[in-house]
């Protein structure tokens, strides 16, 4: 699957260090050539005039449709992050997490704390979202740490952080009473906590309140391109390839050299904050977070999401979720509970006759079509 | 002497619980290891049973056997249909247990009416307690004893032990081999809907009723490891005095977060579980 990068640098031998000044320079060109790559699909003109194309579509979307739509779209967006987490974790790093939500809600209900006590001035907010991004890797950290250094095999690690999340869940459902609060916060037990404040924007002559609006629109469309980009980069730069070294056979990843848990741990950790991220967005979005936000159903639904585009694949993960996403509130909206169990047989469809995912098979289908045609559409 | 009982009768049922809410998802695990993430609904639907039989007026003994037949046999439709197909892709197979089973929860829908805990109650030392949990601790061991019997000294355990160690050798003696991986992921549910069925009187009904037995039973099998008997049981015992232990000085809550911190400080510590533990230390 990969070449090991230890063979090439021993081909090259001594001409390695002449081009260390050669190399800093052109860092940035170094980046920027790992948007394509080995470890994700989609490559040559017509892929990134297709993307071009798509992000054109989404930024002058807002025009064609009123201002709850362009929220909601928004909501879709904030879910991406965990996904593509997740597709860091499971797909690439061959460990199946089943308790993102954790991170998730760890990081969501950190973010409602700090900005219910310490308030939404001076950008406090934007704080706010990088502290508990930030505390979300440092669960990740200790229980990756944990997990991984004490090499535990595949099935373990889902069953490890779906039991965090529903421990998580409990007891933030059991924090009804005054007791609970840390400052000025109320945790509320199964109702949740509301009423924070959304981001915050700093500004010369006023500050720009993220509602679910169009302006949290752009935003969030940007950083999510900021993220699946960095994302490309970074899984075909050399840490993306071992991931998938270690994905592929972790013996041999071993013996080539690398140490397996820190990878695996520095992966998690990425997922983690990663999902975090939509935790934060998730609670500043709608101003609530609750319990139910890491239950069991609401810890499978990245998972169905991931499965269905494609794991293996950044690009497709990202397309997959966005799907399905529409979907479940299409079908939560005309199917009632029904949702979930449609869900439930998507998932299994996708397992038996699709197992590298619905998108991904497609991609690779088009890109075999593009390929026999000779590039040509 | 009172103190020592009260501490006798909380570890006590809670090894119970720990063994009755574990034991489907430990053979499930440790026979052909996949991860059964629809243990819940399986127990669920056990208990659903029970108390929809209890309430048409069948003693509740045959209730709840009932309730572990069911869960069986729709284990065994869901072994044939899907899992079967997945043993080679253990993650995929976790994905796909619980995909499989959502149905379950709109069927059984609304919270239920549950049935009264039976048998009354006795009194040692000013305290009271219900003497179904001792029969439920009477029912644990017996579990415990019966599988062992069953798996080690009968035909048909043999030939299940056989079929996972070396699925090719037993193919070759004549052993059908899927009927085997069938039976077992379908005893596996049993257990489970048996779980349900025993507890279902001690508890309020309601269709997410599975995820209380979820953490107990991940955490078991996972310090337990790959073996039911020098695994799953001693971690019950030792998880049970955890479990006691935080339960008596924080409350139930407490006892459940204690747990999940023992599990992942035991997997930095043992990664192959008690039974690798003891497995490995004796080659």
């Amino acid at each position: 699957m990969t070449r090991p990068e230890v063979n090439s640098d021993l081909n090259r031998g001594a001409s390695l260090i002449d081009a260390t000044p050669k190399q800093q320079r052109n860092t940035l060109a170094l980046w920027l050539s790992r948007l394509e790559g080995p470890q994700t699909l989609g490559s040559g003109r017509w892929f990134w005039l297709t993307l071009a194309l798509a992000v054109l579509a989404a930024v002058i979307y807002p025009l064609f449709v009123d201002g709850w739509t362009v929220g909601n779209t928004a909501y879709f967006l904030v879910w991406t992050f965990m996904a593509m987490g997740l597709g860091v974790i499971w797909g690439y790093a061959g460990s199946l997490s089943f308790g993102q939500t954790a991170f998730f809600g760890l990081a969501g209900y950190g973010y409602g704390v700090l900005t219910l006590n310490f308030g939404a001035a001076y950008g406090f907010t934007l704080l706010a979202l990088a502290l508990s991004v930030g505390l979300a890797a440092l669960l990740a950290v200790v229980l990756g740490y944990f997990m991984f250094y004490g090499r535990v095999q595949g099935v373990f690690i889902g069953i490890v952080t779906l039991s965090v999340t529903l421990v998580f869940q409990a007891f933030m459902a059991q924090t009804a009473g005054p007791e609970w609060a840390i400052g000025a916060a109320r945790l509320n037990g199964f109702n949740g906590m509301s009423g924070m404040p959304p981001l915050t924007i700093p500004w010369p002559g006023g500050d720009v309140l993220l509602y679910a609006d169009i302006a949290l629109y752009y935003v969030l469309l940007g950083l999510m391109l900021v993220v699946y980009l960095g994302l490309r980069m970074l899984l075909n730069a050399p840490f993306g390839n071992v991931l998938v070294a270690i994905r592929e056979n972790p013996e041999r990843a071993e013996m080539l050299g690398y140490d397996v848990r820190r990878y695996q741990l520095l992966g998690f950790v990425l997922g983690g904050a990663l999902a975090g991220l939509s935790g934060v967005l998730y609670t500043a979005w709608g101003q609530y977070i609750t319990p139910s936000s890491m239950s069991i159903t609401a810890a499978a639904l990245p998972v169905i999401w991931v499965a269905f585009g494609g794991r293996k694949d950044v690009t497709a993960t990202l397309i997959g979720t966005l799907v399905m996403i529409f979907l479940y509130q299409w079908l939560t909206i005309y199917g009632s509970q029904y949702a979930i169990v449609v869900m439930g047989v998507i998932l299994v469809l996708t397992v038996l006759f699709a197992p590298e995912g619905i998108v991904l098979s497609l991609m690779r289908w088009i890109s075999a079509r593009l390929a026999s045609t000779g590039g040509r559409p | 002497m009172s103190t020592l009982f009260s501490f006798l009768f909380q570890f006590g049922d809670a090894f119970a619980f720990l063994v009755i809410a574990s034991m489907g998802l430990a053979i499930i695990f440790g026979m052909m290891g996949v991860i059964n993430l629809a243990h819940g609904e399986f127990i669920m639907c056990g208990a659903y049973t029970t108390v929809s039989l209890a309430q048409l007026g069948l003693p509740l003994p045959l209730a709840i056997l009932g309730g572990s037949i069911t869960a069986g046999l729709i284990g065994m439709v869901l072994e044939r249909t899907i899992i079967r197909h997945l043993y080679h892709r253990p993650l995929d197979s976790i994905v796909a247990t619980w995909g499989a089973t959502q149905g379950v929860l709109i069927v059984l829908g609304s919270t239920m009416q549950g049935v009264g805990t039976p048998l009354g109650s006795f009194t040692v030392g000013g305290f009271s307690y219900s003497t179904y949990r001792v029969v439920l601790m009477g029912i644990a061991v017996l579990l415990l004893v019966s599988l062992y019997l069953f798996f080690y000294h009968t035909r048909a355990g043999v030939i299940a032990r056989a079929t996972i160690q070396l699925p090719r050798m037993a193919r070759a003696t004549g052993v059908d081999t899927g009927k085997v991986y069938t039976l077992t992921f379908g005893l596996g549910a049993a257990l489970a809907g048996l779980a349900g069925g025993l507890y279902a009187p001690t508890m309020t009904l309601v269709p997410t009723m599975g995820a209380t037995f979820m953490v107990e039973s991940f955490v078991t099998v996972v310090i337990g490891g790959g073996d039911i008997f020098l695994g799953a049981a001693p971690a019950a015992a030792i998880l049970a005095v955890i479990r006691s232990g935080m339960t008596a000085w924080q409350g139930q809550l407490f006892g459940q977060i204690g747990l999940l911190i023992t599990v992942i400080i035991v997997i930095r510590l043992l990664p192959g579980g008690l039974s690798g533990w003891i497995l490995g230390g004796r080659k």
